[in-house]
């Protein structure tokens, strides 16, 4: 067992991993707590062209199939909580022993973070994702009309689908602006963000609009005079001048008290009215999941592009920790399509480290292919993903770490 | 009552697995082989799968992938098992989690009465 390479997280990040080791005859075992393999491409679904359709159901069944044809081990259902390295050997903790390897890959991908908003413990509040997941991957309707808390590109895109599925979206919403909620909460910084979700609206009026705000002016204009029951996208009132300040409900959710708000986020005083939804959805954003790699002794560095804290790696998804890499998410927040990209070049690195014939010439291309990929993303979670992966670059390069041997 | 998605416009017409049944506090339920038991018990309305142990208040999924441990229900007398993230087969005995005693705080309580 301890030849083979070990991948945690069956996403699109750990499964192209894998394939592309298997394709040159490197053992492979991939460990994943969830039910099926996937990760959080199994819920995508979006139009990328008219009539060309993101499944990531079939995606993933596809990744998954190519790789067991090239007899990739998989292990699911199983949860991995430590890691440790015995001389040249990492041992992972799982809920189904203990496995070792001297080449892990970590591809665990990305986590919601929440905002507490008074309420938000009762059944019938959850994330985003969560209504997500219940709807494209369990077919199982989350309530029958929804409040989405939180005005971001997958908020937006998830409003959609749910949609698509006969959920009625009755809103999408701010969080009420405290400490909490800081950004997330200001009209100005959404609609700043939103225009980066605005191709993805099929009606032309609002490609039009963003393309006629992308300067301060028009923004400030365009939030004064933002119509208080908010603009329509995908025919779900998005607003951007009212904010959810409670969740209410007894045993489950019943609705929540909505209010209208000033540009700079505070309330206008009894503005405060109550709408009726059976469930809730807080999108607060994503970040990397990279608790494995903090236990594995990484260092961190925040950037605020990629989503929060990341561990320290290079070009070639390498950590400075000898044998362990990380692709996907985990070292920065981008669409399916990046994190397929970014599990080749992991791939690429570790067989060249087993002497199994890749070059560098091949993870270079690899390599140009991620930022090929990311260039033209359909969905960006932040603007300035290029300068938050150029940051992390030049830590690399002035931390100049040998690699740790321990 | 929240409902299946039986057909969609994208992904098509659901195909069911075979049908199983596990009971949940001793009430019998049914589900699909292999769904998760989260979304089995919300198919049939049931949002609250646990009581706060120490409030009391009611707790349903947040994360839906495995994050959180908002739905820990105890599954086949194994406690803290993610209802989100295990598969329900025929037979399954789920139990909701149920407040526990506070001994010092209630004893606390009762002194200052
Ligand atoms: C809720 C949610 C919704 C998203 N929706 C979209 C969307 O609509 N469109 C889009 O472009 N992007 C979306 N994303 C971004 C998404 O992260 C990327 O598109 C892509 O899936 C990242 O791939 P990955 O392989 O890095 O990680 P993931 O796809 O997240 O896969 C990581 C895998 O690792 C497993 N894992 C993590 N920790 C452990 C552990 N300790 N033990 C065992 N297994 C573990 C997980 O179960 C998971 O299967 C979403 C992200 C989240 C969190
Ligand atoms: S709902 Fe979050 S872990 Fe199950």
């Amino acid at each position: 067992m301890n030849n083979k390479v070990i991948i945690i997280g069956a996403g699109p990040a750990g499964l192209s991993a894998a394939i592309t080791l298997a394709e040159k005859n490197i053992a492979v075992l991939v460990i994943d707590e969830y039910l099926y393999a996937g990760g959080r491409l199994l819920g995508q679904l979006y139009e990328e062209k008219p009539g060309t359709w993101w499944n990531g159901i079939v995606e993933s069944e596809r990744l998954l199939e190519r790789a067991k044809s090239l007899e990739v081990e998989f292990l699911l259902q199983t949860s991995v909580s430590d890691l440790e390295k015995v001389d040249q050997t990492w041992l992972i903790h799982t809920t189904k022993g203990i496995f070792r390897t001297r080449h892990l890959l970590l591809a665990t991908g990305a986590a919601e973070s929440p905002f507490p908003i008074p309420g938000w413990t009762l059944p019938g509040v959850m994330s985003v994702g969560a209504a997500q997941v219940m709807t494209n991957v369990h077919r199982v309707k989350p309530g029958k009309r929804g409040v989405i808390i939180g005005v971001n590109v997958l908020s937006s895109a998830i409003a959609m689908e749910l949609q698509l599925a006969g959920v009625q979206v009755a809103a999408i919403t701010l969080p009420h602006a405290n400490l909490l909620t800081k950004g997330n909460s200001n009209p100005l910084e959404v609609m700043n963000s939103l225009l980066h979700v605005a191709h993805m609206a099929p009606s032309p009026l609002v490609k039009i609009g963003s393309k006629l705000m992308k300067n301060d002016f028009m923004k400030k204009l365009g939030i004064n005079f933002y119509p208080k029951n908010g603009v329509k996208m995908w025919d779900i009132p998005i607003m951007l001048r009212k904010a959810v300040v409670e969740i209410v409900g007894k045993d489950e959710v019943e609705g929540v008290i909505l209010a209208t708000i000033n540009t700079d986020g505070s309330i206008v005083k009894g503005s405060e009215k109550r709408i009726k939804a059976d469930f809730v959805c807080i999108a607060g954003g994503l970040y990397p999941l990279a608790e494995l790699a903090s236990l594995a002794g990484c260092p961190f560095h925040y950037i605020e592009q990629l989503g929060g804290f990341i561990p320290l790696h290079n070009e070639q998804m390498e950590t400075n920790l000898e044998g362990l890499y990380v692709a996907g998410n985990i070292t920065g927040i981008e669409g399916a399509k990046v994190a397929l990209a970014q599990g080749k070049v992991a791939a690429l690195t570790i067989s060249q480290r087993l002497n199994a014939g890749a070059s560098q010439h091949d993870i270079k291309l690899a390599i140009q292919d991620v930022e090929k990929t990311r260039a033209t993303a359909h969905i960006q979670f932040h603007p300035d993903i290029l300068a938050g992966r150029q940051q992390m670059k030049q830590i690399w390069a002035e931390s100049v770490v040998p690699l740790a041997t321990h | 009552m929240t409902e299946r998605i039986m057909s969609h416009p994208v992904l098509g017409n659901l195909i069911l697995k075979e049908k199983v049944t596990f009971t949940f506090d001793e009430q019998v339920f049914e589900g699909y082989e292999g769904e998760s038991l989260a979304a089995a018990l919300l198919a049939q309305g049931i949002r609250t799968l646990r009581l706060h142990e120490e409030t009391g208040q009611p707790r349903g999924i947040y994360c839906n992938i495995g994050h959180c441990f908002e739905c820990r229900v105890n599954v086949n007398g194994l406690e803290g098992e993610r209802a989100c993230l295990t598969p329900i087969s025929d037979g399954m005995v789920v139990k909701s989690g149920q407040t526990l005693p506070t001994s010092v705080r209630d004893w606390r309580k009762n002194l200052e009465q």
